[in-house]
């Protein structure tokens, strides 16, 4: 399986999500943001880092790159779309996604190792996990408070589209503790904390982040979920 | 466009004074560049050798001492490129080589805490980024006055989120480094940030403008006014604007970590094209320090069209265009046929460049500004500096200092007493627990950070296939270095050596950051010296050769200088990652203390908190018996013998202990010889614990005595206790309240 890792300027984890696509037996391809052009992928990345420095919002100039014009497409149509950090945060930006990425409520960068909670177990990136299932994967962001109305806040609650939240402390604010979202379809996930950076213990809290990447992977195979482009 | 000074100009009028004072020159300084030019220098001219001559570029007070580092470095085939270049490269084997140097921000971050630490930052990537190398992680040696203190309240949080801003923003992993307070550096913060970068062996670059027609490219951030004479002094009403305007700018840059990481990859593609024949980064002294090393280290002359710069502020004119330190800029030397594909990579990556000049081959660098010679001088005569044998002298009251002997001061006598010190020292601001310092820096990008903060030394793997990697340590101790700079730059480089050993790594280059007072006070020369010629022979006994480092001089308010602070990078070399050894106490395992412990307390962490004491002479440096310890930590790491390993420095064993407790989640139960005291809080060098697997106990013996280490069995690992037998005992749970209490009610 061919998984698309977007390169934005700016982005810094791309290398960890390519490491993390081969450890999960697929192969990772380079997305350049400039190239309106997904190389026949079967499942794209949208790593943390960011983009564009940040400046006016995060994600809030990368939701127009080039690039972003064929995945907004092809993600509505069901190609399997991960935003991991600044990932998430284009995602809500070019609305597959919503609500917002807001700065922490404690008002400074936070990396710490955390335990989330898996609530839904029925999208393309989290099929390897059992239901409540706890995971440490670890979290590094400034803008990781999510915010959305309280319509939208019922709403995805009702649609099980809080897909993680944290388990412990709320380490920035989040409404209702929530960590990562997906779509309705279940097919674009975004979430604040890093399963890139655990998918070895030697490099890493633990090895539990893996299993967003060999879901997309399982699931291909499986022949759900696929998406021909 | 402002008019300028041209060399025409000042021929002409010979007697014309120059504010080469309010530059901070001397009038001697001034008489050399007339000899070296034969003529007055013209503004632009001035302006280039005021910053070229500043202590802070020209070295001008310390090269006289540091040539000794040079000696000190043995014949190592490990050493690709030493002192004098942007940062030393030592080879690591599989065909890698590492790059690293420290350098410091010191004042900038005490005007403008948040810019001056992130614009640290990003002048030590540029360097690494220089040799050819990918920087992949930094480091940050912090220091601050007393931690309660309102203006700590002010520096250390915007140091802190400086640093957190840029690296993070830069992409690289926060791996380590120190924190520390003493009211000596309440009006004089230390920050010192480290930066270490791998390259293949073939992708070493040089900073030289080589090669008769090679074009010059300015590369990056366009120029403005900010920083500009930040090297020197501020600069003078002269270079504002029309007379009478001065035009005062903050003299602090401000940093754009974005345009920074562009301008990595940027360079690496550059780089990986072959498309540069010489590369200089652009940091203190801007344009007119990168022309001038380029030229002088190179075919030796060069052409600059100075009115070529992109400028952010049209204003500027050619002085201030040379101070300029607007950030993120790079300057290479690429052949006239490649310079399309050079400036097709920059387009890639949204990185502004333009041609400002030319190498030419008439040993003079001259410069042009609309068509006008502003400047015309033989780059060597800028580049090299001035030299000064500054006058030194051992102060009297060194001796008062040595003769107040911490023997003399009450100690704690019974289980409670021992009890209330060890919870106090770890529960004071320097050796409290750094979380809230760390978790405010990514630790995980790239993916390779295999140990970091709070672990002895940051290690960073190399290769994936093959498990090599590199430790990192940072360590100073301005204490120690008070009450004897040869012995204390000693004991420093001896733990940052120990530190990295303690990872299981092997020890290969020093790097170093030398912060001290003013060079005009003999008292200060006399520790600078001292310091310096401690490092040297402390290098060659342990057979590690120092491969560049960075001066900070005059970091004092009014007369009363900091303590003489040379913080020390050690660099080692690890075999196999996954052999690596943690602080932390897991597995049942036996504590084996290594080492000899005697009452050594001057200096120390206990003297510091529980009596606001020092004095006395600081520990006795061994460094025979550091090169045997570090033997054998190595080698029991390689045979799997140890599931954790903790250096003993500050505060003794009863810090160790309480820390490798809390890293590891896990308890100890230990017995002492009869006093306790001496055991738990003496600073002896040369020592650390280590928690030996159950069943490797005799083979740990038998590796122990070949190495001869001395060591005791002082106890076990398990439980959720620190317990000292027939003394007193700590719940991990208190330990962790107190620990971990101290910066967040600090800092919020």
């Amino acid at each position: 399986m061919r998984i698309g890792v977007i390169t934005f300027p700016g982005s810094l984890d791309d290398r960890d999500a390519a490491r993390a696509v081969r450890l999960a037996g697929a192969e990772p391809v380079t997305l350049w943001h400039a190239d309106r052009d997904l190389r026949g992928v079967a499942a794209v990345i949208l790593p943390g880092g960011f983009s564009y420095g940040d400046y006016l919002r995060c994600g809030a100039i990368a939701r127009f790159a080039p690039v972003m014009s064929e995945l907004v497409p092809a993600a509505r149509s069901g190609l399997p779309v991960l935003g991991i950090c600044n990932g998430f945060q284009i995602l809500c930006e070019a609305h597959l996604l919503p609500g917002a990425l807001t700065r922490n409520s404690g008002l400074r960068f936070v990396t710490r190792d955390l335990r989330l909670r898996v609530e839904n177990t029925r999208t393309a990136w989290t099929r390897a996990y059992s239901g409540g299932q706890e995971i440490v994967v670890p979290l590094k962001s400034g803008e990781g408070c999510y915010a959305a109305d309280p319509g939208t806040l019922a709403d995805l609650e009702a649609s099980g589209q809080v897909v993680l939240r944290y388990a412990g402390s709320n380490p920035n604010g989040s409404a209702d503790g929530i960590a990562g979202i997906c779509n309705a379809a279940g097919n674009v996930l975004g979430l604040m904390p890093h399963p890139e950076h655990a998918v070895d213990p030697l490099t890493g809290p633990s090895a539990d982040g893996l299993g967003f990447f060999t879901s997309v992977v399982a699931g291909q195979e499986g022949g759900f979920g696929r998406w021909v482009g | 466009m402002t008019r300028a000074d041209t060399v025409a100009v000042a021929a002409a009028t010979a007697n014309l004074a120059q504010p080469y004072a309010e530059l901070g020159l001397t009038q001697d300084e001034y008489e050399k560049i007339v000899a070296a030019l034969g003529r007055r220098p013209t503004g632009a001219e001035l302006a280039l050798y005021s910053v070229m001559w500043s202590e802070h570029c020209s070295y001008k007070s310390s090269k006289i001492h540091l040539r000794q580092l040079a000696p000190a470095a043995p014949a190592a085939a490990a050493l690709l490129a030493g002192i004098g270049h942007n940062a030393g490269v030592v080879d690591i084997g599989q065909g890698y080589a590492v790059t690293f140097k420290i350098e410091s921000h010191n004042h900038p971050s005490y005007v403008e805490p948040h810019q001056g630490a992130a614009t640290g930052v990003g002048g030590i990537v540029r360097d690494i980024l220089a040799m050819g190398a990918r920087p992949v992680a930094v480091m940050d040696a912090l220091r601050f006055g007393p931690a309660a203190a309102p203006d700590t309240g002010r520096v250390l949080p915007g140091v802190v989120g400086g640093i957190s801003f840029y690296g993070n923003c830069l992409g690289l992993p926060n791996i380590g480094g120190e924190l520390d307070f003493d009211p000596c550096y309440a009006g004089n913060p230390l920050v010192n940030v480290l930066c270490v970068g791998v390259m293949r062996h073939d992708d070493l670059q040089v900073a030289a403008a080589s090669g008769p027609g090679n074009q010059v490219i300015l590369f990056g951030s366009t120029t403005g006014p900010d920083g500009v004479g930040g090297a020197s002094v501020l600069a003078s009403a002269a270079f504002g604007g029309p007379a009478g305007e001065a035009v005062k700018r903050p003299s602090v840059q401000v940093g754009d970590p974005f345009l920074e990481k562009l301008l990595v990859e940027c360079c690496l593609e550059l780089f990986a094209g072959g498309l540069v024949v010489g590369i200089q980064d652009l940091g203190a002294a801007g344009v007119a320090c990168a022309t001038t090393e380029l030229a002088a280290a190179g075919t030796g002359g060069m052409r600059v069209q100075l009115d070529a710069v992109p400028l952010r502020d049209p204003s500027l004119g050619p002085p201030e265009i040379l101070m300029s330190e607007s950030q993120e800029r790079m300057m290479a030397v690429v052949e006239p046929g490649r310079v399309a594909e050079f400036l097709a990579v920059c387009a890639k990556w949204d990185v502004r460049a333009a041609v400002i000049g030319e190498v030419t081959g008439t040993g003079r660098l001259v410069m042009t500004w609309h068509g006008e010679t502003v400047a015309d001088l033989p780059p060597g005569s800028a580049a090299d500096g001035p030299v000064y044998a500054r006058p030194l002298a051992r102060p009297a009251a060194q001796d008062t200092l040595a003769a107040d002997d911490p023997a003399a001061l009450p100690r704690p006598a019974d289980g409670p007493a021992l009890r209330a010190d060890l919870l106090a020292l770890i529960g004071s601001p320097g050796l409290a627990d750094k979380s809230w310092v760390t978790d405010q820096y990514d630790r995980y990008v790239r993916g390779d950070t295999v140990l970091a903060m709070p672990e002895d030394g940051g290690l960073v793997r190399v290769d994936e296939a093959t498990g090599l990697g590199l430790a990192l340590a940072t360590d100073g101790n301005g204490r120690y270095c008070r009450l004897d700079p040869y012995v204390g730059t000693q004991l420093v480089l001896s733990e940052a050596y120990r530190n990295v050993a303690a990872t299981g790594a092997r020890p290969l280059a020093v790097t170093n950051c030398l912060n001290f007072g003013s060079p005009e006070d003999s008292a200060v020369m006399w520790q600078f010296a001292e310091a310096v010629r401690g490092l040297a022979d402390g290098c060659a006994a342990l057979g590690v050769p120092v491969t560049g480092g960075n001066v900070s001089f005059y970091n004092q308010t009014g007369t009363v200088a900091i303590h003489p602070t040379p913080v020390i990078g050690v660099l080692g070399v690890h075999d196999d990652v996954r052999r690596r050894l943690s602080i932390g106490f897991g597995e049942d395992a036996l504590l084996i203390l290594l080492g000899r412990t005697e009452a050594e307390f001057g200096g120390s962490a206990w003297a510091h908190v529980r009596h606001g004491h020092l004095g006395g002479r600081p520990p006795v440096p061994d460094l025979a018996a550091e090169q045997r310890l570090a033997g054998l930590l190595i080698a029991a790491a390689t045979a799997g013998l140890l599931s954790a390993a903790h250096d003993l420095s500050d505060g003794g064993l009863a810090v160790a202990l309480a820390e490798s407790c809390l890293r590891g989640g896990t308890g100890c139960r230990v017995r002492l010889p009869a006093d306790p005291f001496t055991f738990l809080f003496s600073e002896s060098p040369a020592r650390a614990v280590v928690a030996v697997r159950s069943r490797a106990a005799a083979r740990f013996a038998e590796l122990r005595a070949a190495h001869g280490v001395p060591g005791q069995t002082i106890g076990t690992v398990g439980g959720d206790d620190l317990v000292v037998e027939g003394w007193f005992a700590i719940p991990l749970a208190e330990l962790a309240a107190v620990h971990q209490g101290v910066l967040p009610a600090l800092f919020g």
